[in-house]
Formats: structure tokens, sequence, C-alpha cells
């Protein structure tokens, strides 16, 4: 059951993260302060893409709850980064993002270190 | 005169750029400890519920009456708002890396405050995210031509 429910997380989270992403970019540089939270929240609800993403985000924070209950919260949180990967070559593919050397290997860094937080 | 209306021409930009660094180090750090303190009450407020979760969505709902798991979730719902305003300024690729201090948080906290067994290797990955989140956050924070105001 956790192996499922991990891969629900993920899965959800690569999903709306790229959507997220994408559409922010459009929307433009936004804040949450007090105006611009009213704002941004005006951005989502203009956007189906964003609520696609905030539904995927639902997808991915309940099976997190049901996971950070069976299992502990020092496996459960690393764990789910394992997302990382997936999200970064989507954000190459899809997003076009530059991702130099030295991005690259931090990302390795932090990728090595979620492993060994998730053994 | 001129020279100076020059050097204050290539100075614009270059304070944009400056404050709009400064705009998503607030994002990132705001992010971090909303998603890290949420994170922590939810998994207070799980472990003491009596029910297990299962497929019946009544379940979450009513976890949610637990005043730990209730503050938990607003908390997470505010960290989610902010993460989407930290991506309409910055990369994914550079968002992911950066933010990912909140495992470490996150290893932390479940051994000091809900008292887990953390391991050496566990420790050890931690140094590992620190120092790659450090690496990419010293990188560009988009590369994509986001993060200009509308």
């Amino acid at each position: 059951m956790k192996w499922v429910l991990l891969g629900l997380i993920i899965g959800a989270t690569v999903m709306s993260d790229v959507l997220q992403s994408h559409e922010m970019k459009r929307a433009g540089a936004q804040s949450v302060g007090l105006r611009g939270l009213g704002r941004l929240l005006r951005e989502i609800a203009a956007r189906r893409y964003l609520i696609l993403a905030i539904g995927c985000m639902a997808v991915s924070f309940f099976s997190f709850m049901a996971l950070v209950q069976r299992e502990p919260l020092s496996f459960a949180v690393p764990a789910s980064a394992a997302s990382f990967v997936v999200e970064t070559v989507m954000a190459k593919l899809v997003l076009k993002e530059r991702i130099g050397t030295k991005r690259a290997a931090g990302t390795l860094l932090v990728l090595c270190g979620v492993v060994l937080v998730a053994r | 005169m001129q020279e100076n209306g020059v050097s204050m021409e290539l100075e614009a930009p270059e304070a944009r750029r400056a404050g709009r660094g400064v705009a998503v180090f607030a994002l990132v750090l705001l992010f971090i400890g909303l998603k890290a303190v949420g994170n922590l009450s939810l998994a207070w407020g799980m472990k003491h519920q009596a029910e297990a979760l299962s497929a019946n969505p009544l379940g979450y709902v009513l976890a949610m009456a637990n005043p730990f798991a209730a503050l938990g979730v607003a908390m997470l719902i505010l960290a989610l708002l902010t993460r989407m305003a930290l991506l309409s300024r910055a990369d994914l690729s550079y968002v992911l890396p950066v933010t990912a201090i909140g495992y470490v948080l996150a290893t932390a906290m479940g051994r000091f405050v809900l008292h887990e067994t953390v391991s050496g290797a566990r420790w050890a990955g931690t140094v590992f995210i620190v120092i790659g989140a450090a690496m990419v956050s010293s990188t560009e924070q988009t590369t994509t031509g986001g993060g200009e105001a509308r």
C-alpha cells in the first residue's frame, strides 16, 4: 500500500508542477501580500490548467495524508521527492528551461541526498 | 549629466533584477517555513487519529476535524499559493532543489519533535541536499524570461 500511495503522490505532483510552472509564467510575476493574494486567486480561477493542477495537487495531498498516517514523516516527505528527476527532465523538455552544468550537478546531489534519506 | 543619465539607465535593469532576486528568496523562505510547520502539524494530527484512512472520502473530511490536522492543511494551502507565486518568478528546475531544504527540516522535526528514529545515512542525505540546494541557488533563477510583471 505504501508504494501505491507513493506512486500516486509522485505522478500527481509531476503533472501538477509542470502545469503550474507553465501557467504561472504566462500569468506574470505574482506576490502573496494581501492585494497579491487576491490577484493570484483571480488568475487561478481564470486558467483551467491551473485548476487541473490544483486537482492533481489534491490527489497528491490526500495520498500524502494516508501515507503519513502509516509511515514516519522522515520517510514520507523525502521519499515523495523522487518526483525530482521526472520534473527536472520535464522542465527541460516541456518548459524549455536551460539546465546548466552547475544546476544539473546540484540537482543530482539533492537527488542522492533524497535517496539516502528515503532508505 | 548625460553620463549620469546613461549610468542610471544601466543601473535600472540591474536594480530591478536584484529586487526580483530578493522577492524570490523571500518567497522561498516563506514557502519552506509554511511547508515545514504545516507538515509537522498535519503529521501530529494524523498520528493522533483513532481510525486509519481508507478510500472513503468522508474519512479525510472527518480527519480534518482534528485542530492540528486542520491547522496543517491551512498552512499547506498557503504554502501552495506561495509556491505558485514563486513559480511565476523562477524556473521549476530552480525551485525544486532550492526548496529541498524543507526535506532537511522535515527530517530534523521528525527526529526532535516526533521522536522518530533517524539513521546516519538519513543525516548524510540531508547534508547532500543542503550542498546541492546551495549549488542550484547560485544559478540564474529564471532561464525562460519568466518573472516579468504584467
